[in-house]
């Protein structure tokens, strides 16, 4: 126990002889240990993320989207009707057994107006089923329900920022929205909570935001504005026909999720001449991410063990420097009745104490990782603010998670690679003749 | 050969026709061919003897360094000849006390440290009387001011007064000393050979390695080798130590 203390109180002495030098030393380790934490952290923070937004679009689920076809496929003249139809979506809902819901969608670019404030976003028609597939919480009132829907009433179920923007003293409930574009007016009978936005489904490459969207019965808005939607801007006339922009069914067992995917498949068979509609399994992206996500682990980490080797073999470059450079201090110790097992001992404990600083240092300061993180990014938003609303989404809302094992996992290895690299300076050390060791200059 | 065991016990240390051969590439070089002396405790031996006359390899043989090709060492009821690396590290640490020409104090070390380096390689605590002890010999060689002192911060013979401190902590069978004075001055020379004289007029063995004869006169008895073999074995009598004595202090240089 004397000697353990000893040589430990020894090796920081002696690495106390050359400060800058131990310094350095130790932040090769402390880059190592640090940067697999961080990597680590911020591919979990990333990875995490992309689960979540899958798995909100539900295991149990298959959607099934209108894609606007390739322009060699329309008529040139005229509008071509394209996407999924009303009939196709009963025809599913009859013939496939596996089915246990079914949720018609109709999407459009819209404008509201309240008084005077106008506002861009989403109109959405939908079935009361909506609110539980796309995980919807409700503020205030209700969502659309199965009445409303049947009567046509038009009511209106307003997302969070809609109702924020547009109502920013009044109380939105009871109020009624003004769609210029088609000169009705909605009753808002509920308002949601805000939500996170969804993996991107379906050929657009943006996450699925539900902040803006304005929700009405699917048959009201069938019956008020129709399918064919004509958009007029200044020197264009744009327009599409479409029935549904998509259909989401929900399947009882999530087992049979891949088996019925085909036989939707199967069953929209017609459209492939189209190339409008696009199937998208959220369970299939699932495994996707994940397996990104693996990619991404076994990727950063490479990185970061070459990191702790690069700083491994800064530790055994000083340290057979170190022993060189006192071999007369060697031959001394041994003169005056050191083993070769304590100069291993002296040596080893030399790299310990250095592996294990960078090693306790780079924890620490990986620990850091999501405050800096957070940090980082509200100086950047405060000073680069635009450029900061360019970057994608994961970089704006990325957290760091932590992942324990790495933690354990870099403190072992900095322990390991200071043994490692310690080892060789250490025998070559004691293997020095004492005789030799003291004539050394 | 029972006899030479029983007897060493009466002996600092026994060198029995010891040799000591070196293969450089295809030459043997016999440095040693069969040297036979007794160092009695509390006596005062120089070895002294010309460049290649095997001085320093008897001298690491004595001190343990080295492991003779023949022949028998005898450190108390131990022949050290036979001994492993390991075995001869645990006599260096117990039963022999260095103090060497360049005086080889740690750098990163203390005074008082660099005293107790010798008892940390026994690998027990230090007792009480052994801390104790280290002060006393600090103070001892006059440097009881200055436990704290790193080497840097000595001259040349404090230095080896700390080293001479050092080689007393483990009680040692002899002190072996390396050219002591070789990096001295002469003021300073004669104050470590003064303190070896207490220390011998206390009951220390010494054996000096030298090549001087002024110090060498100092010693009780002067071992002098030549190609490999006990060249003489003489004994300096005390008009002839104290002679050489009176000289070194007449032919001191005049404080400026």
């Amino acid at each position: 126990m004397n000697l353990l203390i000893g040589t430990i109180q020894l090796s920081i002495k002696s690495l106390w002889l050359h400060p800058l030098r131990s310094l350095l030393t130790v932040l090769g380790i402390f880059i190592g240990v640090a940067s697999v934490i961080w990597l680590l952290a911020i591919s979990k923070g990333i990875g995490d993320e992309a689960v979540r937004q899958v798995e909100s679009l539900g295991a149990d689920t298959i959607m099934i989207r209108t894609v606007k076809p390739p322009s060699e496929k329309m008529s040139s003249t005229g509008l071509t009707p394209y996407g999924l139809m009303r009939d196709e979506f009963d025809m599913l809902v009859a013939t496939v057994p596996t089915i246990k819901s079914a949720l018609p969608i109709r999407e459009m670019r819209r404008q509201f107006q309240f008084k005077d404030r106008k506002l861009d976003g989403r109109l959405v028609g939908c079935t009361p089923e909506y609110a539980e597939v796309t995980h919807l919480e409700l503020a205030a009132g209700h969502f659309i329900t199965d009445t409303e829907n049947s009567a046509l009433d038009t009511h209106c179920v307003l997302a969070a920022k809609v109702a924020e923007k547009l109502f920013p003293y009044e109380d939105p409930l009871g109020q009624r929205i003004y769609l210029p574009e088609n000169k009705n007016y909605y009753l808002v009978v509920g308002v949601l909570k805000p939500k996170g936005s969804s993996a991107a489904i379906g050929g657009s490459m943006a996450a699925q935001d539900f902040s803006y969207d304005v929700y009405i019965p699917i048959k009201t808005l069938q019956n008020r504005i129709g399918d064919t939607v004509m958009s007029i801007r200044p020197a264009s006339r744009e327009g599409e026909v479409i029935e549904l922009n998509q259909i989401t069914l929900r399947v009882f067992d999530v087992a049979n999720v891949k088996q019925t995917a085909e036989l939707v498949k199967a069953a929209l068979k017609s459209h492939d001449r189209m190339e409008d509609i696009a199937v998208v399994v959220p369970l299939e992206l699932l495994e996707q991410v994940r397996t990104t996500q693996w990619m991404f682990w076994i990727f950063t980490v490479m990185i970061a063990s070459i990191s702790l080797l690069v700083g491994g073999i800064g530790i055994m470059n000083i340290m057979l420097a170190t022993v060189t450079e006192r071999t007369r201090e060697i031959g001394i110790r041994r003169a005056l009745g050191a083993k070769r097992f304590h100069i291993i001992t002296q040596f080893l404990a030399e790299t310990s104490v250095l592996s294990l600083a960078g090693g306790i240092t780079g924890i620490l300061f990986g620990l850091l990782c999501g405050p800096t993180v957070n940090l980082a990014r509200y100086i950047a938003n405060t000073f680069w603010t635009e450029q900061m609303s360019e970057l994608p989404q994961v970089v704006q809302t990325l957290q760091p998670s932590i992942v324990p094992e790495s933690i354990v996992g870099a403190f072992a290895v900095s322990i390991i690679v200071g043994l490692i690299f310690g080892i060789y300076p250490a025998i070559r050390a004691a293997k020095m003749s004492p005789i030799e060791a003291l004539r050394h200059e | 050969m029972l006899d030479i065991k029983q007897d060493a016990r009466n002996f600092a240390c026994r060198v029995v026709d010891l040799k000591k051969e070196y293969v450089l590439k295809s030459e043997t070089v016999r440095a040693l061919r069969g040297v036979s002396f007794d160092v009695p405790e509390g006596d005062y031996v120089a070895i002294m003897g010309p460049s290649g006359s095997g001085k320093s390899t008897l001298l690491n043989m004595l001190g343990c360094l080295d492991q003779p090709t023949s022949g028998s060492l005898w450190l108390g009821g131990d022949d050290v000849a036979t001994m492993n690396d390991n075995q001869l590290a645990t006599i260096r640490s117990q039963r022999i006390g260095f103090v060497f020409q360049s005086y080889n104090l740690i750098q990163q070390l203390t005074v008082v440290e660099n005293i107790q380096v010798p008892l940390f390689y026994q690998g027990r605590s230090l007792t009480r009387e052994q801390n104790k002890r280290t002060y006393e010999l600090a103070k001892m060689v006059g440097l009881g001011e200055r436990l704290d002192h790193r080497p840097t911060q000595l001259s040349g013979g404090q230095q080896q007064r700390v080293a001479i401190a050092r080689s007393l902590v483990n009680n040692p069978y002899f002190i072996l000393a390396d050219e002591p004075t070789g990096n001295l001055d002469s003021r300073t020379s004669e104050e470590i050979l003064q303190l070896f004289e207490r220390l011998n007029v206390e009951g220390k063995t010494i054996i000096l390695v030298t090549h001087e004869d002024e110090v060498s006169k100092r010693a009780k008895r002067v071992v002098r080798l030549k190609d490999g073999r006990l060249q003489w074995d003489k004994t300096n009598t005390q008009e002839v130590r104290d002679a050489a004595a009176q000289y070194a202090i007449d032919n001191m240089p005049v404080e400026a």
